[in-house]
């Protein structure tokens, strides 16, 4: 049994220490060791984008991140995109518009759609199509997804002003 | 998004029935909070790794875990010998009796491996990383075996067999010979060969569809706990929590009542989440060490291990009169069943003409085993490959006719009252509303520029099903109803079933709060799967509502002391006859019953007659690149009958996200196989579905030709929409460049190939 190193890290805002194998991705030590079970597998090769997560701010694949490089870094996951108690704007958008059937690709594009929002304030079909081709989606066709993100997009923008 | 409703009848009014609200689960998936299969865990939890063959065929001459078990961490090994016997057993787990030793097979190989991937042993460890390195300490002893690995190749004289004991039933009788071929069906109507004689144009061509993986993002999993009182509770994501109970007793030699099956949310099945394969194991894994035990496949599991859809090798023979009639059609239809017999070749030669009315037909169909995964059904299983095969030939019939092809598909098209050659005889069915539908969509008249630029189109077909569900609904103080089901919810059917319970008791759908609940806790439900649960379960609801309101007007006449039969239920309101001081809302009467009989509960079990058809159409436009022969989707219309929509957004969603699978099916996805039955591109990323950037908008229409053996019309939505895409984007790649594609996918390879050779 490889020996367990102590990680240090800020996850969804708060401040969260654990205990991981050098050989367990960002991905497991979420799920099975902090237990927040919302980031998803469906590959572990990082094709699939159900674990997407937030490493200080950039989109990265959990999968392809040992638990142990998340030392010091602040991390967001679908958990973390609600808050105040209030569903944020994709969040809501995906509810209203049908853009999820199974669901579990849900938190992926949630989490990608945040980090899209977050740089580029109102952007195209195209760029969304572009950013979201990261996270496969076999229920929807990505029509909806499109569509809430752009309405999303709009909501937000309409809250600044 | 339009919907066009073609009624004889007048129009029901509804309330609920057509609206969009927020799915009762939605905020639970938005946020992480809904729990899936692999996030299922509890105290003492093992996890499990499946050891798997590296051959596609071979025999097993020994296992050897001794190393594998000496490894700290590892509790317990198993392979197909701890597996009970199956004898000659046949087993019904909901798709006709098949034998038990075929199930149990496919489970863990004994003695041979039939296809790369196939479960040869099964370790518990306490942790996956251990149980992984157990997996690759077994030593297994393989034989290797040449294999066949298409139906054309399995079928030939002299090929390896799979089963040494397998004979061919053919017409109801059994072939002395061992082979393959597991069956061969025939229908036939009429005189084909008479039909061909009256013909002005035959055409006749031949087709190959690749085997394509349903491609679901959540992997199987499986968690069991054989508990110390010899009961078995399984949690895991599946389309039908009953078939696991029931599959895992009957593979476990145990009554179902000692298996309980907890259905988890499912991320995606389209088909492929009704067979088990990890169940049975997980719980032998926990008998053995006393505690619970966790699987959960890879991406590369899944696409070895699991069923994918048959790879098919398709004939089609059509004749046509000058004025546009077809007068004979004949289809051979050889479909890769996989390891074990079961291809879905039936629904296959179900669906293959069921769209045209046509006086002469004759159909073979051959089941044929080959060394791949034993295939299992996806989205309208057999119709796709069909479809592509038919209404390419179709297409080109209406292009050597000189007539559009909509209009040579509207005077061949199926309507009420047409026999189909397997039999059944057209209900109320809306193929011509869905060819009228394509015909007036501004999509089809519109101008299409450029060069290397086509449009084509395609109809397609799933008969869906009916089968068993159960519901029962219980009444809040509050004026809310708890409704409870057995059907897993893959794609918003919680919503969809309590928007019926809803209208039948008048309330709104956000005050019925729906639950998947486990099978100690609902009657018998089937599988989620043929496009059922809207129809069936949405029945069994409209049942259970309705006896809920009949225990209500009883309870009403009790508080008012008048009879029964004085007291009238519309739209949530109960009034006494005559007397129109007595009147109480649902809600108002809720809150009285408690003190007015006590707690109320209305329940309702059915096994669903009067399923509707399905008809799909697809209008799609392409661009090829010379240069590379990559086709890109520039504009697709759906077009389907869903007669009548219970939750437009969904059925939008159902038909979007089956055309996009129908253009990943059409355009790139494949099992390549090498000539030893290897995957060479089992991960996401060389096994290449679209993605967002592959596809454009999907512009959906509903149409809605109601369904007379469903109260509000409907049918199900959930598959025919796959069928029409493959066959729309040949045509589509005929119009742009000329040829005729006869092979799936149409990868920039195939579509190169095919513009050379028609220059040379």
């Amino acid at each position: 049994m490889p020996f367990k190193t102590q990680v240090r890290t800020i996850i969804n805002g708060e401040e969260v220490e654990f205990l991981c194998e050098p050989r367990q991705s960002l991905l497991e030590c979420l799920r099975d060791v902090v237990g927040l079970t919302g980031t998803k597998e469906g590959c572990n090769d990082g094709n699939c984008g159900a674990c997407t997560v937030l490493l200080d701010g950039r989109i990265v694949t959990s999968c392809l991140v040992l638990g142990v490089e998340a030392e010091g870094s602040r991390v967001t996951t679908v958990e973390g995109i609600a808050s105040d108690g209030r569903l944020n704007p994709i969040q809501q958008a995906f509810l209203e518009g049908a853009a999820l059937q199974c669901g579990i690709c849900t938190p992926g594009f949630i989490v990608a759609a945040k980090a899209l929002l977050d740089e580029k304030a109102n952007p195209s079909e195209h760029e969304i199509r572009l950013w979201l081709a990261n996270n496969l989606c076999r229920c929807t066709g990505y029509d909806k997804i499109v569509r809430a993100v752009q309405i999303a997009a709009t909501e937000s923008q309409e809250g600044r002003t | 998004m339009t919907t066009e409703t073609k009624t004889a009848p007048p129009r029901q009014q509804f309330k609920v029935i057509g609206t969009r609200p927020v799915r009762h689960d939605g905020t639970d998936k938005v946020t992480g909070r809904a729990l899936y299969g692999a996030d299922v865990t509890m105290a003492g939890l093992l996890y499990g790794a499946i050891l798997r063959s590296p051959h596609a065929h071979a025999r097993i001459r020994s296992i050897d875990t001794r190393s594998a078990e000496s490894l700290p961490g590892v509790k317990a090994i198993i392979t197909a010998r701890e597996l009970p016997e199956s004898g000659d057993r046949m087993v019904d787990l909901g798709e006709g009796e098949t034998p038990l030793k075929y199930i149990r097979g496919n489970i863990l190989a004994a003695g041979k491996a039939l296809y790369r991937g196939h479960a040869v042993a099964a370790i518990a460890a306490t942790s996956p990383h251990i149980a992984e390195e157990a997996a690759r300490l077994i030593e297994v002893d393989y034989e290797v075996l040449p294999c066949a690995l298409t139906a054309p190749e399995a079928m030939n004289d002299g090929a390896p067999l799979l089963h040494e004991d397998l004979r061919t039933e053919e017409f109801g009788q059994q072939t002395e010979r061992a082979s393959n071929i597991a069956v061969h069906i025939r229908h036939e109507l009429g005189n084909v060969e008479q039909g061909f004689s009256q013909a002005d144009i035959i055409v006749e061509r031949e087709f190959h569809t690749a085997t394509v993986h349903q491609g679901y993002i959540e992997p199987h999993n499986a968690t069991a706990l054989w508990n110390q009182d010899g009961r078995v509770h399984i949690w895991c994501s599946t389309q039908g929590a009953f078939t696991v109970r029931d599959a895992t007793a009957c593979i476990l030699g145990l009554p179902v009542s000692q298996v309980k099956v907890t259905p988890t949310e499912i991320g995606g099945g389209f088909g492929g989440k009704i067979n088990v394969y990890l169940e049975p194991v997980a719980a032998l894994l926990s008998k053995k060490t006393g505690r619970p035990v966790k699987l959960v496949m890879s991406r590369k599991d899944v696409f070895e291990g699991t069923g994918p859809t048959p790879g098919s090798f398709i004939r089609v023979k059509m004749g046509a009169t000058r004025d546009g009639k077809i007068s004979a059609a004949q289809a051979y239809l050889a479909y890769e069943a996989g390891a074990y017999p079961g291809s879905m070749v039936g629904p296959g030669a179900m669906c293959v003409f069921a769209a045209y009315d046509v006086a002469n037909v004759q159909i073979d169909g051959y089941d044929v085993v080959v060394n791949k995964p034993s295939t299992a059904a996806y989205r309208a299983p057999g119709a796709t490959n069909a479809a592509f095969a038919t209404e390419s030939v179709v297409d080109e019939i209406a292009e050597k006719l000189a007539l559009d092809p909509i209009e040579f598909r509207l005077r061949n098209a199926a309507r009420e009252g047409t026999r189909r050659a397997d039999g059944p005889k057209y209900r109320r069915i809306g193929c011509v509303e869905v060819l009228e539908a394509i015909r007036n969509h501004p999509h089809y008249a519109a101008p299409l520029a450029g060069p290397n630029r086509g449009r084509g189109v395609a109809v397609g077909f799933w008969f869906n099903v009916g089968l068993e569900s159960s519901c029962t609904i219980s009444v809040n103080a509050d004026g809310t109803v708890n409704l409870v089901e057995g059907s897993t919810d893959i794609g918003g059917t919680r919503t969809s079933v309590a928007m019926q319970a809803a209208e039948v008791l008048g309330i709104r759908a956000e005050d019925v709060r729906p639950t998947v609940v486990d099978t100690d806790s609902v009657g018998y439900t089937s599988v989620t799967g043929g496009s059922r649960t809207t129809f069936a379960t949405g029945l069994a609801a409209i049942e259970a509502a309705r006896d809920v309101v009949r225990q209500m007007r009883e309870r009403a006449a009790r508080i008012w002391e008048v009879d029964v039969e004085s007291v009238e239920a519309e739209s949530g309101v109960f009034r006494s006859k005559g007397k129109p001081q007595l009147q109480l809302t649902f809600g108002e009467l809720a809150a009285q019953l408690s003190s007015a009989g006590g707690p109320l509960v209305g329940r309702a079990t059915v096994n669903a007659r009067g399923v509707g058809g399905s008809f799909a159409g697809n209008i799609v436009d392409v661009e090829l690149d010379p240069e590379t022969g990559k086709v890109t989707i520039l504009r697709f219309t759906a077009v389907q009958d869903a007669g009548k929509a219970i939750h437009p957004s969904y059925v939008e969603g159902q038909m979007q996200g089956g055309s996009v699978q129908g253009i990943g099916w059409a355009l790139n996805e494949e099992y390549y196989m090498n000539a030893e039955g290897m995957m060479m591109n089992s991960s996401l990323l060389d096994y290449r579905m679209p993605t967002s950037l592959d596809v454009p908008m999907i512009d959906t229409v509903i149409v809605e030709v109601p369904n007379p053996g469903h109260p509000f019309g409907a049918r199900g939505v959930g598959e025919a929409n796959i069928v029409p895409p493959p066959a729309a984007i040949a045509n589509a790649i005929y119009h742009a460049a000329g040829v005729r594609m006869n092979r799936l996918p149409m990868n920039p390879v195939a579509v190169m190939e095919a513009t050379w050779n028609k220059r040379a």
